[in-house]
């Protein structure tokens, strides 16, 4: 008895002969339509987490910053070498110094719209925008410290290390929580075909008595527990799309883009009815054979 | 085809049968009696393995029921008709699907003009789609005995089929096993129902065994 078999939806005689227990079969569509709905969520977070992950990684890894502090009388010399210095640097795309516009722009979040910049000795900033292979950022230090001292190379490492880290985390955890609910879920249909065992003693007793094998008996149970599964995991898994369709869409350069599924991605929710047809399978044999051997 | 040697067997830590020898032959006709709770139906449940002895040794078709797997032992089950005084049908399917049963539980099609005349033989041709809540005690136990012998089976085991049934109907169930057997079939009816061995006394030669202080005796002369 292949799980293919199963699939193979003929109302034949097996799936006749036990009762239909409503208590039990309504038990196993609902919990399975709700640990698909979960699973739509926790495949989509898994998904998100690791668009995230890249996304920010290929943003920070592309670009560098170089701060340059200097007396206000070698600053203009100091910043000609920098970029001397860079434009001759492999890797390097290009180059540009900030304006005093822009550094007011950064340093308004925290002192507010109306500090004198222009006053203050802020260090000059330089954004590198790098090749896709990205430049030897430890090279470029030491030809720094020896032409242009008061340079400093921040490649974003200390950043981007942590994001992607935390993005992964939240890969593992979301997977964590796929495994979690295909095991809640063979539980449950573990408990709810025992239930169903259970009640149909004497239906078990009857079938033995006229030379049933085990193999048909449970037959009789895996098929109507495995159908039951795909068709309530099927229907969680429609409503758990159809609530990610509904969502807002954020904007293309927002920090939480890519949050749901995108793509070819809208695809993979189709492997979860057949995973739960397989665990309630792989569950109601086991049970089933279980109680089976006990009961002879 | 079925063989006890020696058998014991408890129930509930009692003793209920005690060194009990059987052999039921190819065509045998037995009545099986005693009083209720003498172990009447446990020995029906060890000639067909429902219950396996707690000493001694039970030979099913020439094969050892204690080195049976589960699998033979259900293909084993297929060679004994059963019958029950409470008949064990399968309440939501009809007559005629229970009568089935064990061919549908064997994975094998239903002979259909078979069942019809199985059917017809036992006076319920049409009954065949009504389920078994629906009919009367005699007609239960004419379609357990259809079930029972729908496989040909080589031996069929009743188990007080007259039990739930008036005067008129045991004797009409006790012609059709009569017939049954005269077909072939090895008989055994376990029954207190003195009356209903008496009659069949003059429709065919029976061996009439009875439990007693967990033995098994012959009892012809003294009914």
């Amino acid at each position: 008895m292949s799980f293919v078999e199963i699939l193979r939806v003929r109302f034949d005689d097996a799936g006749k002969v036990v009762p239909s227990s409503g208590y039990t079969t309504v038990l196993t569509t609902l919990t399975a339509g709700a640990m698909a709905f979960l699973a739509v969520f926790a495949l989509a977070l898994s998904l998100s987490s690791g668009q995230l992950a890249q996304r920010w990684s290929d943003t920070l890894s592309q670009s560098a910053t170089l701060r340059l502090s200097a007396a206000p009388s070698e600053i203009g010399a100091q910043t000609a070498a920098v970029l001397e210095i860079l434009r001759t640097t492999p890797g390097v795309v290009s180059t540009r110094v900030l304006d005093i516009d822009e550094q007011r722009a950064l340093l308004e979040p925290w002192f507010g719209p109306d500090l004198p910049v222009e006053n203050l000795a802020l260090p000059r900033l330089i954004e590198i925008i790098e090749t896709p292979e990205g430049f030897d950022a430890a090279g470029l230090r030491l030809r720094l410290s020896t032409e242009a001292p008061g340079a400093v190379l921040d490649d974003h490492t200390r950043w981007r290390r942590p994001l992607v880290a935390a993005a992964a985390s939240l890969r593992g955890l979301a997977w964590v929580s796929v495994v979690l609910i295909a095991g809640a879920m063979a539980a449950m249909i573990t408990l709810a075909a025992g239930f169903s065992l259970a009640a149909n003693v004497q239906v078990i007793r009857v079938l033995r008595l006229v030379g049933a094998r085990d193999a048909f008996i449970a037959r009789a149970f895996v098929r109507r527990f495995t159908l039951r599964a795909l068709i309530g995991a099927a229907g969680g898994t429609v409503l758990g799309v159809a609530a990610f369709a509904l969502l807002p869409v954020a904007g293309e350069s927002g920090f939480l883009t890519g949050l749901g599924f995108q793509g070819a991605g809208w695809f993979l929710p189709l492997v979860i009815p057949p995973l739960a047809g397989l665990i309630a399978w792989a569950a109601t044999r086991t049970a089933a054979f279980r109680v089976l051997r006990r009961e002879s | 085809m079925i063989r006890l040697a020696n058998v014991s067997h408890d129930y509930g830590g009692r003793g209920l049968l005690s060194g009990v020898d059987l052999h039921i032959a190819p065509g045998a006709f037995h009545f099986l009696t005693g009083p209720s709770g003498a172990g009447k139906s446990t020995l029906l449940k060890l000639c067909y393995g429902e219950l396996r002895p707690r000493s001694g040794r039970i030979e099913l078709f020439g094969q050892n029921l204690a080195a049976l797997s589960r699998d033979a032992l259900a293909d084993t089950r297929r060679r004994i008709g059963v019958i029950h005084q409470d008949c064990q049908f399968l309440d939501h399917l009809t007559l005629a699907e229970n009568v089935a049963l064990p061919f549908i539980a064997t994975g094998r099609p239903v002979p259909e003009a078979d069942l019809h005349e199985l059917l017809s033989w036992v006076g319920l041709e049409h009954a065949a789609d009504a389920l078994p809540p629906t009919l009367s005690g005699g007609e239960r136990q004419r379609a357990a005995l259809a079930r029972a012998v729908i496989m040909s089976p080589e031996v069929v085991l009743a188990d007080e089929p007259t039990g739930n049934v008036d005067w008129e109907m045991s004797q009409r169930l006790l012609t059709l096993l009569v017939e049954l057997n005269r077909m072939g079939t090895a008989v055994m009816i376990a029954t207190h129902d003195l009356t209903l061995i008496r009659n069949a006394k003059a429709l065919v030669s029976a061996r009439i065994l009875r439990i007693a202080d967990q033995t098994l005796q012959s009892a012809g002369s003294d009914l």
